[in-house]
């Protein structure tokens, strides 16, 4: 305890009278507010320093695409870009549908029916985004047990549905916002 | 930089300079009359060599960034530039990636050594902790470094370690997704990503130069560890660093130096990946990823666990244990040459080390001892993944139980009085007469 000592008791004597000049009470007013102001006016400067990094305004204006349904045939998948990462849209052949179908209440790490995974009526139109979910790598076309996808970076194996059958990824490929805007295109985003 | 000084300015210019900075006495006081133990063997001139690595990478690399353009569409044809029209680029770029490789090389032996030796026990816990913030810097700044030229290894290796973060959604949803996209500056690895490594891969290295000047000053207050782990007792134990290591690390450098150059020269490929001269394309992974060589043990641990987040977790935390090694080691006993016992388990893990980095550059399917065949007739059997799991086993029990029972139970070998009694007398026994005649007057 430092104790403060009144230098002028005659210049401050009522004040010191009925307060003890240390009155404990203010001082820390007067601390914890520099305090919080200091804290508060530090966090406010930092924020965009770190909010900076966040995507751009130009980034986030590219959030959807179009594409023409028609230059995919059936057994195939074409690759678009959208907001730089690749999207698989896959023609799928009747058995492909069927295996996928036939598996939905297999032992799934990420348990989910084909038919949630595409539009109704547009059962051969598979669309997700071909970014692997364990880390990110693409998925190859046609390949692994399944006849969906295999990823060469660590081994996932997805299935004709895009769900996660095998390997280290947690989640089925993510199905992304979209709709069709007619028989044959379709908007992603 | 700590006890008595012995500078002694002799010309008018130095004392007058020594009496507002005297910036010549510290110099004088680390690095020509430090006292530096006298039985220190060529593992310790890997301290030095580290520095020479990192003012070689740091002059290499503002040169490079003359040159480069830190921008989506023109860093591959940049770095490809460099190669084929700047004046000497293609030496310098060469000297610049393969110095990664033996500044990684390096800092393995420095690891090692301080982990034989118990370098890390006290009073030496910070100048640990502040080597192992070093390396964590270093292996950001070489991770980073790696993605500026934009080829597809650069590409998809920015892709998977960014993407390491986004295991986080398995303990807050979102959390993960939210630190990647602001990693990224975007929805995935582009443009702005490869703007902002540019700029933290040029910080960096100056951070390593402000870590490795705390780390030295922390290495002087303690003074030299030595491979009798013995404190410094004596005058008689301790001989100037100038001229005596300078001359001893000055070889080392040079030596070393002659394998780095062997691979600028004649192997300036060897260490990299030839996907790499291809420009990044992010709609199409290559078949086989591998990171640079001096990551494979710890990727090898993530491919071990099958969980992503715990695959994570096991990774960092394989680099995270670094810190509490001063703590997890209970021996009295400091240097593994006087504990027989401690130097085999320390001999099986660099073994186990070397092996998950093998691990690491092969496929996880890949079978390392066949049984028997599959109804496709491929082999079947003992798998690198499972090889990899026992692997980082023992890298974690090496450290979580080996460490601390050890030194509870093992019986250490007679430790010697001080450095200098082994080396003049066999052991133990009283010093013969003559033997404190200085060493610097015995040819």
């Amino acid at each position: 305890m430092v104790e403060i000592y009144n230098a002028n008791p005659t210049v401050d004597a009522g004040h010191s009278a009925e307060h003890p000049a240390d009155d404990p009470s203010r001082r820390d007013f007067i601390h914890i507010a520099a305090g919080a102001a200091a804290v508060g006016g530090v966090a406010t400067l930092v924020w965009p320093l770190v909010d900076q990094m966040n995507p751009s305004g130009d980034t986030l204006a590219l959030a959807s695409i179009e594409f023409d349904l028609s230059k995919t045939v059936a057994g195939q998948q074409t690759v678009v870009k959208w907001r730089g990462k690749p999207v698989f849209v896959r023609n799928r052949t009747p058995a492909e549908i069927q295996a996928a179908r036939r598996d939905d209440n297999a032992p799934m790490k990420d348990p989910q029916r084909d038919e949630d995974r595409v539009k109704e009526g547009k059962d051969q139109w598979l669309v997700l985004v071909g970014v692997c979910t364990h880390l990110g790598c693409v998925p190859n076309f046609g390949t692994g047990e399944y006849g969906g996808w295999f990823c060469p970076c660590h081994g996932s194996v997805y299935d004709t549905s895009g769900r996660i059958r095998k390997g280290p990824a947690p989640k089925n490929l993510e199905v992304p916002t979209y709709a069709f805007v007619s028989d044959t295109r379709i908007k992603i985003g | 930089m700590s006890g008595h000084s012995s500078y002694e300015p002799k010309t008018g210019i130095e004392r007058w300079l020594d009496a507002r900075l005297p910036i010549v006495r510290l110099a004088y006081d680390s690095v020509v009359a430090y006292p530096t133990p006298k039985n220190l063997n060529y593992w310790w001139t890997f301290g030095g060599i580290l520095a020479v690595c990192l003012a070689t990478q740091i002059i290499t690399g503002v040169i490079l960034a003359m040159h480069y353009v830190a921008s989506a569409d023109h860093a591959f044809n940049s770095v490809e530039h460099i190669m084929r029209d700047v004046n000497h680029g293609w030496m310098i770029r060469f000297i610049h990636a393969n110095g990664a490789s033996m500044f990684f090389l390096a800092v393995y032996v420095h690891i090692a050594r301080g982990l034989y030796y118990g370098s890390y026990k006290a009073p030496r816990e910070v100048l640990w902790i502040l080597g192992c913030i070093i390396y964590l810097l270093m292996m950001a700044t070489a991770f980073m470094g790696y993605v500026l030229p934009w080829g597809q290894m650069s590409f998809y290796g920015a892709v998977v370690i960014t993407n390491l973060f986004s295991a986080f959604d398995g303990i807050i949803p979102g959390l993960g997704t939210a630190i990647t996209t602001w990693l990224w500056g975007g929805f995935a690895v582009d443009a702005p990503t490869l703007n902002r490594f540019f700029s933290l891969h040029y910080l960096l290295p100056f951070m390593i130069a402000g870590v490795v000047g705390l780390h030295i000053w922390a290495l002087h207050v303690p003074g030299n560890n030595n491979p009798t782990g013995v404190e410094v007792k004596s005058k008689e134990d301790t001989v100037p660093f100038h001229p005596y290591y300078t001359v001893k690390d000055g070889f080392a450098i040079v030596v070393f130096f002659i394998l780095f150059a062997w691979f600028v020269f004649y192997a300036p490929d060897a260490l990299g990946h030839a996907d790499n001269y291809i420009p990044a394309n992010p709609l199409q992974t290559p078949a086989h990823i591998v990171p640079e060589w001096y990551f494979l043990p710890f990727y090898a641990m993530l491919r071990a666990v099958p969980d992503k987040l715990m695959g994570v977790l096991v990774m960092f935390g394989s680099i995270a244990l670094l810190f509490a090694v001063p703590w997890l080691d209970t021996s009295k006993v400091r240097s593994m040459r006087y504990r027989p016992t401690a130097r085999w388990f320390f001999l099986i893990f660099v073994a186990t080390v070397f092996f998950l980095g093998w691990c690491g550059g092969q496929l996880p399917d890949d079978v390392v001892i066949p049984v028997g065949r599959n109804e496709l007739g491929q082999p079947t059997g003992f798998t690198v993944v499972w090889l990899s799991r026992i692997l980082a086993v023992y890298y974690y029990a090496y450290f979580l139980v080996v460490l601390p029972l050890l030194g509870l139970m093992e019986k250490p070998l007679k430790v010697p009085d001080s450095i200098s009694t082994p080396v003049l007398s066999g052991g133990g026994a009283a010093l013969p007469a003559g033997a404190h005649a200085s060493p610097e007057k015995k040819g």
